[in-house]
C-alpha cells in the first residue's frame, strides 16, 4: 500500500501526518521524505542513516570530432539545454531535464552521456520504522530525478508512507505518481482552500482516489469543509489547533509522543484509507 | 557590419527594448547601408526557459557581429561568446540614438553579462 501525503499549499501539515502515520504504523512501514527541496521529517524521527548514495542525471557531453552540427539535438530540447552558434554545439547543463533526447536523436553518435551530481539519497531505520530521504544539492534546480530515486524503495508489500512536497509542479506529481492514495492536508482558510482544488484537479489528472486531513480544524471558516461535501472527498482526520501539539512540534517532538492517543487515530486512519483505496490490492 | 538591437517595435525611430532574451522584437541593421530587418521575437517573449540563448542563436544565425541591449544574461552571453559576437549592454533611447551612438565610437563592449540567470 503506497499513500502519498501532498497539501498544494505549504505549511498545513504534511510532515506533522507523514510522521504521524508512519509512527504509528510502526513496523512494516516506511517513510519516504521526497520532498527533497528540504527534507525535514528527520528532524522529528531522528533516524539512524545507515546508507548514503549520490543521486545523478544524465546530461549530454558533445564529443566535437564527431558532430557536423545538424542541430537535431538543440531542435528536440524543448529545455533549451542545447543549442547551435556557428556550427558547434553548446550545452547548459543547469537547464537539462535529464530525458536523454538528445542522444537519441544525433545521427553522428557525437552525443555520449555524462552526468551530474543533483543530491544524495540516505536511508535507514527509526526503530521499526524504514526511512529514505532525498537531500536535494543546494544550488540544484532539477529534483524529479531524485524524487523517483527514492521512490525506488516503494514496496507494495508493506506500508509505505511518502511525504511530498508542497505545490502542484513536477515534484509534486513525481512524488504522487504511482500512489494508491493521497491524504490532501489541509487548512480551513481561503489560502488552504485555494490551493487544495489545485492540488485536486492534479490528483484527479492522475486518477488516484484522495481524502483530506483537515488539520487546526478549530480555526478559520467551513469552506474547505463545504468544498469536500460538494466534491465528494472524505475527511478522514480532523487535528485541532492546540497549544500542546504546536510546542511539540515546535521542539521536533511528534504529536504521538506527547498524546499516545493520537496513535490509535492514525491507525484508524490508515485502515480507512486502505478501504477508500478500493482494489489497490487486485491490482498488484 | 551587422548589428543586433533590441526594441519594443519594428522600426528605428522605436524605443529600444532594455530586454534581451524576452524583447518583443529585434532589429538586424547593417551599418553600412542602414538597412534592416525585424526579427519578430515574440515567441521567445513567453519562452518557459532558455529565452537568452534562444535570442542569442537567432541573431548569431542572421550573421550580426554585436548585439546592443539593456541586459544580457549568463547564458545568453556565453552563447554569443561562442558565436563571437560583441555585446554592448546597457543601451538607452531609440533604436536610432542608440545607432548613431554605436557607430560614432562611443559605445564601450561588456566583458561579461550584466543580469542575473532566471530559473
Amino acid at each position: 500500500m503506497i499513500i502519498s501525503i501532498a497539501s498544494g499549499k505549504g505549511g498545513t501539515g504534511k510532515t506533522t501526518v507523514a510522521t504521524n502515520l508512519a509512527l504509528s504504523l510502526g513496523e512494516g512501514a516506511r517513510l519516504l521524505d521526497c520532498d527533497v527541496e528540504e527534507p525535514n521529517c528527520h528532524l522529528f524521527l531522528h533516524p539512524q542513516i545507515t546508507a548514503s548514495e549520490i543521486v545523478t542525471s544524465f546530461i549530454p557531453v558533445i564529443r566535437e570530432e564527431s558532430c557536423t552540427g545538424c542541430k537535431k539535438c538543440a531542435e528536440i530540447c524543448r529545455f533549451r539545454a542545447l543549442t547551435v552558434v556557428r556550427g558547434k554545439v553548446l550545452v547548459f547543463p543547469e537547464l537539462c531535464h535529464g530525458c536523454g533526447g538528445c542522444l537519441e536523436v544525433c545521427p553522428e553518435n557525437a552525443v555520449v552521456e555524462g552526468s551530474r551530481e543533483i543530491g544524495v539519497m540516505e536511508s535507514g531505520w527509526c526503530g521499526p520504522l524504514g526511512f529514505v530521504q532525498g537531500r536535494l544539492r543546494v544550488g540544484e534546480a532539477m529534483s524529479p530525478p531524485l524524487i523517483r530515486k527514492v521512490q525506488a524503495n516503494r514496496n507494495r508489500a508493506i506500508k509505505i508512507i511518502i511525504d511530498a512536497p508542497p505545490g502542484t509542479s513536477c515534484p509534486v506529481v513525481a512524488a504522487m505518481k504511482g500512489s494508491h492514495f493521497v491524504l490532501l492536508v489541509t487548512e480551513p482558510t481561503p489560502f488552504g482552500l485555494h490551493d487544495l482544488g489545485l492540488a485536486v484537479e492534479a490528483v484527479r489528472v492522475l486518477g488516484i482516489p484522495c481524502g483530506l486531513v483537515i488539520n487546526r480544524s478549530d480555526m478559520g471558516d467551513d469552506g474547505v469543509r463545504q468544498y469536500a461535501l460538494r466534491e465528494k472527498i472524505p475527511v478522514l482526520l480532523e487535528i485541532p489547533f492546540e497549544r500542546k501539539i504546536a510546542e511539540a512540534y515546535s521542539r521536533g517532538i511528534p504529536i504521538v509522543e506527547i498524546m499516545p492517543e493520537w496513535a490509535q487515530r492514525f491507525r484508524d486512519l490508515y485502515d480507512r484509507i486502505v478501504v477508500l483505496a478500493g482494489n489497490w490490492g487486485a491490482s498488484q | 557590419m551587422k548589428i543586433a538591437i533590441t526594441a519594443k517595435g519594428t522600426t528605428l525611430t522605436d524605443e529600444i527594448d532594455p530586454r534581451f532574451g524576452r524583447a518583443p522584437y529585434i532589429l538586424i541593421v547593417d551599418t553600412e547601408t542602414m538597412e534592416y530587418e525585424a526579427l519578430d521575437n515574440s515567441v521567445n517573449v513567453n519562452a518557459f526557459k532558455g529565452a537568452g540563448i534562444q535570442a542569442a542563436t537567432t541573431v548569431a544565425d542572421k550573421g550580426a557581429q554585436v548585439l546592443l541591449t539593456g541586459y544580457c544574461g549568463p547564458n545568453a552571453f556565453k552563447t554569443l561568446e561562442a558565436a563571437g559576437m560583441k555585446v554592448v549592454n546597457d543601451i538607452k533611447g531609440t533604436v536610432k540614438e542608440t545607432l548613431e551612438t554605436f557607430i560614432a565610437g562611443k559605445t564601450v563592449y561588456s566583458s561579461g553579462p550584466n543580469a542575473e540567470g532566471q530559473w
